[in-house]
């Protein structure tokens, strides 16, 4: 490292080394965010071919179905085949290429080292390699659409016997977890090492930004939850490449012939060890989300966080609960009494230190000076949303409940709201905040107003009638939208309803990226701290911030929101001032 | 009642009030916390927005309302858990009729179609082994052996009795399936290797969906049968048709 | 630039980053190998029958190989005790040493499976030969990868003895943390696989 770092003020390195290969976190952020927004949108494409399926089912799609190809869509018509590929990659893609390297690797590496006053990442090499292993990893996923029987069919969640017999995609599938799970890996031990080495002096856990905290605790999800997926993958992947059965019990007869397979398997391992780690997910999602809508309240309320340190304890809480909860997504595979009212009680105790972050968030406004930027309106839609997305998990998490709206559009609908305009909705924000220090430049307000309110309405159009779906009995994964059901009769006009709400959706999503390449050249130019924030990336560096990030190591004095403290001279007091 | 407040499917078994009792309850919940906590956000915006409130208020709420409500909400929780919820559940688990009181049938899923088979009048299964397996015998019955010659099987035809207790014994030959019948507010995993009972009560005439809730393949969405509640009359004549047309 | 805490340990926290991060990456291999253990008992408590493992394994192999591997973290803590005292020549033998068992695992480990193969025993053969091959074989990749790092100690990544001798044995005593590891969980797999 030292000699590295003596030879880079030599010389400055040619343009192919400072973007694709540097070692800087600001470069690499940047790369990781570029990237997941590109596999977000393609995520979405993917959504809105299924939506005209739903709407529509066995109409040829307009404008692409003729691109498709006939084992795809025989004269733009879309095959089930297709769209189970389209269900299962939609959400690959958006979870593991799209929010999850977002929201860690992106923001993350980003923001980080700055908010903590550190040069770079403890382990710059260690950072290329994860964010290569995880662009690896998408073109993995990506490539599985043209294998033999197209990509993976069998739901994102891989349920075998299903997914051990499916066509090659599924092989790609595991292939391409296994090096996004590395990727992950890296990151996560990367993060925790830079967070607990790097801090500046002064910087006492109690004195991080809100959105450390976050990282710290999902940094650790991810290096405690990933491996027992990668487990499960392995496993999965030894079925399908070299024979054995360890999901697969004796006597299976698929299509009519016996399996040739020795047997004595079990199909829940694959759930056990799946949701050991897609429960945590959950907040792996979520808790950068919260990270970023913390920072933006504190910001355009102009006032501390009402509760920070319990707002702390409660995300350390969330972690450790999340791996206790898993199984409450196996309600139905044959619990008993005692399993499940163990994982119902933790799954109401779990809900309880979300509540109170939530809370925390909403009464952190009280007494504020609200300012609506564009961030903020993001930010502040966040908390109602991502209400929506929680209470919506109680009748699913009671397991009564859960009978009857198990693997239905509820489900679906719950999600999305804590994944979509949650998650997604707090990652504008993110974008929309730290532009300006990432380019120098301010985004566009009015674009970014049009951006918010088309988005928020559309979202609300697609996500809310799904509940509506769910309760009458409407199940997920269905190629027809149930239209040959007769007891889904009269749901149709809600998938037409959700249909052009989601191309709308896709419309609104133009103008953020006009936005964006518009603000890159025209944005108006911004000093360091546009925001009048108190934290350090703000507080003790230029926008965008040099190799190396601080001219000196900044020394903390204080907590991270000191807004609006009576007697200072101005309403924000930074960490680093004296 | 509730079921129709909430959209679902007209109840057709004697557990499902309950259920919709707690799904009404939940929901309630959700309803009171939402409006209520959507309240306190919209007047807080109008009220402190910078335009109206230019100077911000370093403590904040000094109240401790917020705790109580959390509180609040946990006990509500833990009231549905304990006092619906695992109750309900037990009672699905562990409450199973005797058989001998229960029409008892075997529901065997498979891509993409339901396998019936009633034990007949003796009341007993025949054997059945996967190697036998054919399209003119899905469930692999074998014949030959003792109790079979009386059975009954039909593809996703589903024929029950009102007011009797039902035993599904659901199985499944290939992939994970999942038996729902939504009006009966019942639905349960078909895991390839286990065979897990499954019981209701039907008290309502007519026919209901049968339908798959977990992803089983490309077919998945026509995967489809019919359950008919129909009269013990009605039920008997229907079973004696069966059998003499085997 | 430099990063802070490359070559000491920072004060409060009484750790250098790399010591931290080897740590963090074991915890999630635990996890990892936790995972597969438990997969193991799972499949084995829902099974009718399963077989003995030392009526089907090499179990005199398997205690050789027990022995290299053991042997082989204790020249490993040789070689990081002699590079701490800065003796280069006793540094070379015990890591040579090392390098040298690893690679004798391995090939002892080669010839078992080449002769179950030989016996007609696949991964597909049962759920017992399944788990075998998978978590040996999962294993000796671990092991593999120890001995390409620990092969780089001794060449191109010895090269930084010159600039941060420190820094060096950092990283040797990060490698050796890592071939402990892997030479727990053979423990544990010896028996599992071979014994009960």
């Amino acid at each position: 490292m030292t000699t590295q770092s003596s030879d880079a003020h030599a010389a400055v390195p040619p343009f192919w080394r400072r973007t694709l290969f540097s070692t800087d976190h600001k470069v690499i952020g940047i790369q990781y965010a570029i990237t997941a927004m590109v596999f977000l949108l393609v995520g979405f494409f993917l959504m809105m071919l299924m939506r005209w399926q739903l709407a529509y089912p066995g109409r040829p799609i307009p404008l692409v179905g003729g691109l498709l190809g006939a084992t795809r869509a025989p004269g733009g018509i879309m095959l089930p085949e297709f769209y189970n590929q389209l269900g299962a990659m939609h959400g690959t893609i958006m979870i593991f290429l799209g929010v999850v390297p977002l929201a860690v690797g992106g923001f993350g590496n980003y923001l980080v080292p700055l908010q903590i006053g550190a040069p770079d990442m403890a382990f710059p090499r260690l950072n290329l390699a994860s964010y290569w292993a995880f662009a690896a990893g998408g073109v993995v996923m990506i490539a599985s659409f043209f294998a033999p029987g197209g990509a993976a069919s069998s739901g994102w969640t891989s349920y075998p016997p299903l997914a051990d017999i499916a066509t090659t995609g599924q092989t790609f599938w595991l292939a391409g977890m296994v090096l996004l799970i590395t990727s992950s890996l890296l990151g996560s031990i990367n993060f925790i090492t830079t967070i607990v080495q790097l801090r500046a002096p002064g910087l006492s856990f109690m004195r991080l930004p809100f959105f450390v905290w976050s990282q710290l605790v999902t940094s650790f999800l991810l290096l405690l939850a990933f491996p027992p997926l990668e487990a499960a993958a392995v496993l999965q992947l030894m079925d399908r490449v070299a024979g054995t059965s360890f999901y697969l019990p004796s006597g299976l007869v698929v299509g009519g012939k016996a399996m040739a397979v020795a047997g004595g398997g079990s199909p829940l391992l694959w759930q056990h060890l799946f949701w050991f780690l897609a429960h945590p997910e959950v907040y792996v999602l979520i808790l950068p989300a919260m990270g970023i809508v913390a920072e933006i309240i504190a910001n355009s309320s102009r006032k501390p966080l009402w509760g920070y340190r319990l707002m702390v304890y409660s995300v350390v809480f969330l972690g450790f609960m999340s791996f206790l909860v898993w199984a409450h997504h196996m309600f139905l595979t044959g619990m008993g009494t005692t399993m499940s009212a163990f994982f119902q009680t933790t799954t109401m105790i779990i809900s309880i230190p979300s509540v109170v972050v939530l809370s925390s968030l909403v009464v952190s406004l009280w007494g504020g000076a609200i300012r609506f930027t564009t961030p903020a309106l993001f930010a502040l839609a966040f908390l109602p949303m991502f209400g929506i997305g929680g209470l919506t998990g109680l009748p699913l998490g009671l397991a009564a409940t859960d009978i009857h709206l198990h693997d239905t559009y509820y489900v679906i609908g719950h999600f999305h709201y804590v994944v979509a305009p949650g998650t997604i909705f707090a990652l504008f924000a993110g974008v929309y905040y730290w532009f300006p220090k990432a380019t120098g430049r301010m985004m566009n307000a009015r674009l970014g107003a049009i951006h918010f309110w088309g988005s928020f309405v559309t979202m609300n159009l697609i996500f809310m009638p799904m509940f509506i779906q769910g309760l009458a009995g409407m199940n997920r994964r269905l190629y027809d939208a149930g239209v040959q059901d007769p007891h889904l009769q009269g749901l149709q006009p809600w998938s037409v309803l959700q249909g052009w709400s989601a191309w709308a959706l896709g419309v609104f999503q133009l103008v953020f990226i006009v936005n964006v390449f518009w603000s890159l050249r025209k944005g108006s130019r911004v000093d360091a701290n546009p925001w009048q924030a108190t934290t350090l990336e703000w507080a003790a560096t230029s926008s965008p911030p040099p190799h190396g990030n601080f001219a000196v190591i900044p020394t903390v004095r204080r907590g991270p929101y000191e807004y609006s403290v009576p007697g200072a001279p101005a309403d924000f007091t930074p960490q680093n001032a004296i | 009642m509730i079921a129709r407040w909430l959209g679902m499917p007209v109840a057709a078994a004697a557990g499902a009030a309950r259920l919709d009792l707690t799904m009404g309850l939940v929901h309630a919940l959700m309803l009171v916390l939402f409006l209520g906590w959507g309240g306190f956000f919209v007047y807080t915006l109008v009220r402190f927005r910078a335009g109206r409130h230019p100077r911000a208020d370093y403590a904040g709420a000094r109240s401790k309302v917020s705790t109580w409500i959390e509180i609040a909400v946990a006990v509500a929780e833990g009231l549905l858990l304990v006092g619906l919820s695992i109750p309900a559940w037990a009672s699905r688990v562990s409450g199973l009729p005797p058989e001998h009181e229960a029409v008892v049938v075997r529901v065997v899923a498979e891509q993409f179609a339901w396998n019936i088979h009633y034990p007949g009048p003796d009341g007993v299964f025949g054997t059945t082994r996967p190697e036998l397996v054919s399209p003119s015998n899905p469930t692999g019955l074998d014949r030959t052996s003792p109790h079979a010659a009386d059975d009954v099987v039909t593809v996703n035809q589903l024929h029950l009795p009102v007011d009797r207790p039902v035993i599904v014994q659901l199985s499944t030959k290939d992939v994970i399936h999942s038996f729902s019948v939504p009006n009966f507010r019942v639905k349960q995993d078909a895991i390839p290797g286990l065979m897990i009972p499954v019981w209701f009560v039907p008290n309502r005439l007519g026919q209901y969906d049968l339908v798959c809730a977990q992803l089983c393949g490309l077919g998945h969405y026509r995967m489809r049968g019919t359950v008919t509640v129909e009269t013990p009359e009605a039920f008997d004549a229907w079973i004696r048709t069966r059998e003499a047309t085997r | 630039m430099e990063i802070p805490y490359s070559t000491t340990a920072r004060p409060d926290t009484g750790v250098t980053n790399s010591k931290l991060g080897i740590w963090l990456f074991l915890a999630s291999e635990v996890m990892l190998f936790g995972s597969l253990f438990s997969a193991y008992v799972l499949l084995r408590v829902g099974a009718p029958s399963w077989p003995h493992g030392w009526a089907i394994m090499n179990v005199p192999l398997g205690a050789l190989n027990t022995a290299v591997l053991i042997t082989s973290s204790v020249t490993m803590v040789l070689a990081w005790v002699a590079l701490k005292e800065r003796d280069l020549s006793r540094y070379w033998l015990w890591m040579g040493f090392t390098v040298l068992l690893g690679v004798m695992f391995l090939s002892i480990k080669a010839f078992e499976y080449a002769d179950k193969f030989q016996q007609g025993l696949y991964p597909s053969t049962n759920t017992f030969m399944g788990l075998y091959f998978t978590l040996t074989g999962l294993h000796a990749l671990h092991v593999a990868a120890g001995v390409v790092v620990n092969t780089w100690l001794l060449g191109a990544g010895f090269t930084m003895w010159e600039r941060d001798p420190d820094r060096l044995t950092h990283r040797v005593e990060a490698a050796g943390l890592y071939w402990h590891f892997v030479d727990i969980v053979w423990i544990v797999l010896f028996p599992l696989l071979y014994l009960l």
